[in-house]
């Protein structure tokens, strides 16, 4: 069996860009404030937990390819050039073949509505470079760019969950020696739209946006961080089977707990929503990590972060290895862990 | 687990097709399409569906529903409920699930293409958003429906199985990508079998976005002609089942046709348009037919991404005039595009069923709006119905951001 490991990683979030102002989220453990996101026709505003301006400018936004970007290119592109670090110029010279999986629910909504709204006010003026960022997979179609890599490029689109799918894919191509190397980026952008629409689900629910990537090869040597252990089934929710039993599922499949091991679960702190991911996981007596809680829901990009900060924790706090369960808002339940390489279990 | 994966054969199973559903807006089924592209009709008609008086262009694709969906195993309160692009994504997947025979089982991966899912649903909603912000009625429903993930549940539990679902949304190269992943899926022993294809229905903003990009045809839809002047927009689905060959050998199932290669590759030259050498369709080319085992002079036919664009048709015949040399001057390409239009998530998943209707009926469908050959076109591009022994086809599809697929297809004899 081959075995993939994690080299490296890299986030944006509502704390600000980069893991480190992730990690300090995370050690104050305390949610960050919310703020209003006006939306048309309403007087009250919804609220959100958006990424903050970058502190200086990112030196890409000078590529020509990303001068007109909307947020969430940025924030995947962010997120994955501080996950390859030091391989970026392998790749456009050619010696390493990058392999690029993007998950995404919700895209690039904030052109999408922009250009349905100009289309609707008049056809014969909507314009026609916000149109082409519409698309799913114009973000990692930008990276490949910028990084110069012509390997396989998929986005995916579903509900959080698939960002574990995006990472059992890119293991399964660096296994099958399609690429040597991938970046994961899972990813979304604030909308007053989507907000919107998740409240009509549920008010309680702060919606927040960012990217998180994680840097997959197959090998070991110098610079892996963690191993990619393994990815569950991803478990749907049916009329067969409830959100609590795919949980239960997700938990069934992971290995069992251990001592000096990490939960990084998805809990908002919104019961209702949460009551599934608790049920499963309410034996776990070991460290407990709910991102979500302090950063709001990223969807996506939240799933994302998950992976980033138990990569990060392994690291920080030494734990042997960490889990992590996503409990989707509409498709389907499932799991990975990672094992700590310093630890060397 | 999805990973790693238990099972690895120790030799890459052969990959067979036992389905096969086909929606466009030549009509619903095998038959009709069959029949169609095989003369070459072209059914695009003024568009019906949002209004388009204020567009430069007027028709597209479209599909004409029926008033009922063949019986499968949802409620009457879900069938009330599905939106267009559900409907073409259930029609195409009937047919292919009636003609495998495939009976109920509870696992079965699911891999689909599509470029905008539910858009329709997410149109209404915003509309209602903006114009009634206080009504939500309606709205909620619309929020589900629009997710492709939704689309992909609807279909798992009209047919009573589970996923996982993979749904690709790598934009007009979707389709021709979510059959190349099945396929390798089922090498890689993921799985025995599983339900591949793609889908979308004609919206209004991805309407209004083609026609912002002066990319639609102003005249008619033309691909490789030296005075073509742009695409139509389409609508559509196709559907496969695909499985082992020792499965469905197994099981004494009908055996339609044999995938044999895929390959992908990224167009880094710029968002919307192609290298104009076509450097990543001859690099997809060039991986499909390498992992087939294949040389261009094996291919019998080219189903060519072939919109109708100034810009797409002369990189892909750059593309496919390096990628064949010699054997160009002998390869017959058609795009059948001219018919059909852009079907955009389904493109690559219907071409994929058009090859296999050539490959099985032994004739090459022509690209029948075609007047005057481009000159780039070292191949002879077919305008007419054509009879030809058929044993390998090829397709490719290639979408915005640089997305490039191919597929290359046996006849099962």
């Amino acid at each position: 069996m081959s075995r993939v490991f994690v080299h490296g990683y890299g986030a944006v979030s509502p704390a600000g860009w980069g893991v480190g102002p992730l990690r300090e989220v995370l050690t104050r453990a305390a949610p960050l404030p919310t703020k209003g996101h006006a939306r048309p026709g309403w007087e009250k505003p919804l609220t959100v937990r958006q990424v903050p301006p970058p502190p200086s400018r990112p030196a890409f936004l000078t590529h020509a390819r990303l001068r007109r970007t909307s947020p969430i290119t940025q924030y995947v592109v962010a997120s994955a050039m501080e996950a390859i670090g030091s391989d970026a110029p392998l790749v456009a010279d050619g010696k390493l073949r990058l392999g690029i999986v993007l998950c995404t629910m919700s895209g690039c909504v904030n052109y999408s509505r922009r250009f349905y709204d100009e289309a609707l006010r008049d056809p014969g003026t909507a314009s026609p470079l916000v149109f082409p960022e519409t698309v799913f997979n114009a973000p990692a179609s930008h990276l490949a760019a910028l990084l110069g890599t012509p390997a396989k490029n998929y986005t995916l689109v579903g509900d959080p969950g698939t960002y574990l799918q995006g990472l059992a894919l890119a293991a399964d191509w660096l296994v099958e020696d399609h690429v040597d190397a991938c970046l994961i980026i899972g990813a979304e952008e604030c909308d007053w739209l989507t907000s919107d629409a998740f409240h009509l689900f549920s008010r309680h629910v702060i919606l927040g946006d960012g990217a998180g990537a994680l840097y997959l090869k197959a090998s070991a040597n110098a610079g892996a961080l963690a191993e990619l252990q393994c990815v569950t089934d991803s478990h749907l929710f049916s009329r067969n089977q409830s959100r609590a039993q795919a949980a239960q599922q997700v938990r069934a499949q992971l290995p069992p707990e251990s001592k000096n091991q990490l939960l990084c679960d998805g809990l908002r702190n919104v019961p209702k929503l949460d009551d599934a991911e608790s049920l499963a996981w309410q034996e776990w007596c070991g460290a407990r990590l709910s991102p979500k809680i302090l950063l709001g829901e990223g969807l996506m990009a939240a799933s994302a972060w998950q992976c980033v900060v138990s990569i990060d924790a392994l690291q920080q706090k030494g734990y042997s290895a960490a889990s992590v369960s996503v409990v989707g808002c509409n498709q389907q339940a499932i799991g990975t862990h990672f094992v700590n390489l310093k630890i060397g279990i | 687990m999805l990973f790693p994966s238990g099972h690895h054969p120790s030799s890459a199973p052969r990959v067979v097709i036992t389905g096969a559903g086909i929606v466009t807006s030549l009509g619903i089924g095998w038959e009709t399409n069959a029949e169609g592209f095989r003369l070459g009709r072209v059914a695009l008609k003024p568009v019906t569906l949002f209004d388009v008086s204020r567009q430069r262009v007027k028709i597209a694709g479209e599909v004409t529903l029926p008033d009922s969906l063949p019986s499968m195993q949802l409620d009457a309160r879900q069938e009330s409920r599905l939106d267009r692009a559900t409907k073409l994504l259930l029609l195409a997947a009937h047919e292919a699930w009636q003609q495998s025979g495939w009976k109920l089982c509870a696992h079965l991966p699911v891999v689909l293409g599509t470029t905008s899912g539910g858009m329709g649903m997410g149109e209404a909603y915003y509309r209602q958003a903006l114009n009634t912000p206080q009504d939500h009625r309606h709205q909620p429903s619309r929020v589900i429906q629009y997710q492709a993930q939704n689309q992909a549940l609807t279909l798992t539990e009209a047919f009573g199985f589970s996923g996982p679902i993979n749904i690709i949304a790598n934009a007009c190269a979707s389709g021709a990508n979510a059959i190349g992943h099945a396929w390798e899926l089922l090498r890689r022993g993921a799985c025995e079998r599983l339900l591949a294809g793609g889908y979308d229905a004609i919206s209004q903003l991805v309407f209004a976005g083609f026609d912002s990009l002066q990319a639609l045809s102003l005249t008619q839809c033309r691909p490789f002609d030296a005075h073509r002047d742009g695409l139509a927009l389409g609508e559509g689905a196709a559907i496969l089942t695909l499985e082992t060959l020792d499965c469905a050998q197994q099981r004494g199932a009908h055996i339609l046709g044999e995938i044999v290669g895929y390959g992908a590759a990224l167009d880094t030259h710029h968002l919307t348009q192609p290298h104009p050498q076509g450097d990543a369709a001859l690099a997809s080319m060039t991986a499909a037919t390498r992992i087939a085992g294949l040389t261009p002079g094996d291919i019998d036919y080219i189903n060519a991404h072939g919109t109708g664009t100034p810009m797409n048709d002369v990189a892909e015949a750059n593309a496919i005039n390096r990628w064949a040399g010699d054997r160009s001057v002998t390869l017959p390409v058609s795009s059948t595009k001219s018919s059909i239009g852009h079907l955009l998530g389904a493109a690559g998943s219907v071409e994929a069923v058009i090859c296999l209707m050539a490959l099985r009926e032994q004739w090459l469908p022509p690209t029948s709006t075609l007047q005057v050959v481009d000159p780039t076109c070292a191949f002879p591009v077919v305008q007419k119905p054509t009879s030809a022994k058929v044993e390998y086809a090829l397709t490719n599809s290639f979408g915005f951001g640089g997305a490039n697929a191919s597929l290359i297809m046996r006849r099962w004899s």
